[in-house]
């Protein structure tokens, strides 16, 4: 057993770039889960709509790259008002529908073949459209101890952590203000609130839309790590990792969706370092497990250990039990 | 005392008196109407739960909304405040109309309503509650909400009116607790001061008095009549009779949708069709007679 690559593969991608990635995703969603309680079941459909702005508008359209992030960000709201408006004035689980059958719309036209010249089909879009952004880099790699990037690797996550810690700023700024106490009142009983004067379809609408632009800049600095956007990346699986990580660090709390993802994706490549490390040591029989089973097998491993969190600890780690005796009152 | 309250306080009286010469009929005109309603329905299906041909109330008076089970109170309240869309209907609140607008604009215009079911806001302490109530706050849009020096006076300010408040309903001791670890009747306590905090002119409580302890009824009906004192109207909708006679000036009785009659305590309560709407109209009829007749019928 390699003790040593298996924790600096680990700690590595611990704070790395699908670490960045999803935990901007989950910030993104826990202002619409946790804090508005939005069932907002598309933040894959709000990253890939991010991650294509980028990639169309500078591969295929020649855009700058700043120009094109901006356009991904107005198409974040644009999508946001699509969903809105329709669905937030029903009750909560209609939102939910709508947004996984939205996201899923964006992913199916990404990867179809009529549109095959502009968004690439099912191959997506390959181009060295951050060239500029990386040339920017004044590191070289980096390696100390547990932790090694590469020179690319290494400048998306310094910027993507940046930008981590700014959205995770502005979350508190905003969770600590009136704007945040009518978001929170909105989650317990929008009755309630309407009932006091607030505008409660406003407010969603403010916190979907909020919330989706944070989800789009997830899907830039995900098709800025590759160079590149695959339609695949984007499907409902990555909203419920999200979720995961969400409500793994504990909704409604600023570093619950940081640290969540940290989590998440330490525990993912850690089980899978050490059950390969194991397997080619002989350590575990290959007539029980082989190596390209090992994918699968970390998702269980996870899955279980997500089961003992909610059984043990079910307001995930940041959270308040307090909190969450008063739901069985 | 101020000049000010023994003014309101006349302004009060003066109204009981004016109360007492408007005649006790359905749909009267009062000589000062906050509210005036004219054929307001709400059907559910083939069910015709909401049906006021006119209704009025005036101002600065505690007018109660009584009526048996199923007698469309509730619904009466959700329609006028926006919270469920008519089928038909006017009505207007000091002079200018308020059919089919949204419910947080009705709270804005001044009719801030309770529920009957509580709606406290569990996972925000008591204090954050109070808060919310409060109208026009500069920290309530999304951009000045990031610079608290925009809005951290008024918020100040707001917090010193809601433990204000807060005293006044003997809910001082828990202002920091969760609201969901309250009691039933700590609920609705927080539920009216809440709503105080919004301001209102007219105070629409949903049985304020249900799940409440006696020894608290007594200083919740201090608090109503003292609302009324400082200027509020109050319309209230509640079952114990003996809190109705205590403290309203006014009583609207509905039963099938309908107002089938109003005026004072007094009258109310000796008004034939009341007492045969409450308790069937032949609850005098002694039951033995047909309970007879179906034994006799059995043994036959």
């Amino acid at each position: 057993m390699d003790w040593l690559s298996i924790f600096q593969n680990s700690f590595t991608q611990m704070v790395g770039v699908a670490a960045v990635v999803y935990c901007l995703a989950a910030l993104g969603l826990n202002i619409q889960f946790g804090y508005a309680g939005l069932l907002n079941f598309g933040q894959a459909g709000f990253a890939a709509i991010g991650a294509y702005a980028v990639a169309v508008l500078v591969v295929t359209a020649g855009w700058p790259l700043w120009l094109a992030i901006l356009m991904g960000v107005v198409g974040a709201i644009i999508f946001g008002l699509l969903l809105g408006v329709p669905t937030l004035r029903l009750r909560a689980d209609y939102l939910a529908i709508v947004t996984i059958a939205a996201a899923e719309i964006v992913r199916q036209v990404a990867r179809s073949v009529t549109l095959n010249d502009y968004l690439g089909g099912s191959d997506g879009i390959t181009g060295k459209y951050a060239a500029d952004w990386y040339a920017l880099n004044p590191f070289d790699g980096f390696e100390w101890f547990i932790f090694r990037f590469s020179k690319n690797d290494l400048w998306v996550v310094i910027n993507g952590w940046i930008l981590v810690a700014i959205v995770a700023l502005i979350t508190w700024l905003l969770m600590r203000s009136p704007w945040g106490r009518v978001l929170k009142g909105i989650r317990e009983d929008e009755d309630a609130v309407r009932s006091l004067g607030k505008n409660v379809y406003l407010y969603k609408m403010q916190a979907l839309i909020l919330g989706g632009v944070i989800g789009a800049l997830a899907g830039v600095i995900f098709a800025m790590a590759a160079q590149s956007v695959q339609p695949d990346n984007y499907s409902t699986t990555l909203t419920f990792y999200v979720y995961v990580i969400v409500i793994l660090g504990g909704a409604a709390r600023v570093f619950g969706p940081i640290v969540g993802a940290m989590i998440f994706w330490f525990l993912l490549v850690f089980i899978s370092e050490v059950l390969n490390n194991a397997v080619r040591g002989g350590f575990i029989s290959s007539d029980i497990l082989s190596t390209d089973q090992i994918g699968q097998v970390r998702f269980m491993l996870v899955g279980l250990g997500l089961m003992l969190l909610m059984i043990f600890r079910p307001q995930g780690i940041f959270g308040d039990k307090k909190e969450l005796a008063l739901d069985e009152r | 005392m101020s000049a000010e309250s023994t003014d309101s306080r006349q302004q009060a009286a003066a109204a009981k008196q004016v109360l007492a010469g408007v005649d006790p009929v359905p749909g009267v005109a009062k000589p000062d109407a906050i509210f005036r309603g004219d054929s307001i329905q709400r059907s559910f299906g083939g069910l015709v739960a909401v049906d006021v041909a006119h209704l009025e109330i005036q101002r600065n008076t505690i007018t109660a909304l009584i009526g048996p089970n199923g007698a469309g109170k509730t619904t009466f309240f959700n329609v006028i405040t926006g919270f469920d869309p008519p089928n038909a209907g006017t009505w207007e609140f000091e002079g200018h109309s308020l059919a089919r607008k949204p419910a947080y604009r009705v709270a804005r215009d001044g009719m801030v309503r309770t529920f009957q079911l509580t709606k406290v806001l569990s996972k925000l302490t008591v204090l954050e509650n109070m808060r919310l109530g409060a109208q026009d706050q500069r920290g309530e849009g999304l951009f000045s909400a990031l610079v608290p020096g925009v809005w951290r006076r008024q918020e100040r300010e707001n917090t010193e009116r809601a433990l204000e408040l807060l005293k006044k309903f003997n809910l001082t001791h828990v202002k920091d607790e969760f609201a969901g670890a309250l009691s039933g009747g700590q609920r609705k306590l927080l539920e009216m001061a809440r709503a105080m905090m919004a301001n209102p002119t007219m105070l629409m409580l949903d049985e304020p008095m249900a799940g409440v302890n006696p020894a608290l009824t007594q200083s919740l009906l201090e608090h109503i009549k003292e609302l009324r004192e400082e200027g509020l109207t109050i319309f209230f909708i509640e079952h114990d009779m003996d809190m109705v006679r205590d403290v309203s000036d006014w009583v609207v009785v509905m039963a099938q949708g309908s107002v089938i009659a109003e005026g004072s305590p007094g009258h109310v309560m000796r008004d034939q069709v009341v007492i045969d709407a409450y308790l069937g109209a032949h609850h005098d009829v002694a039951l033995t007679e047909s309970g007879e007749s179906l034994t006799r019928k059995a043994d036959a």
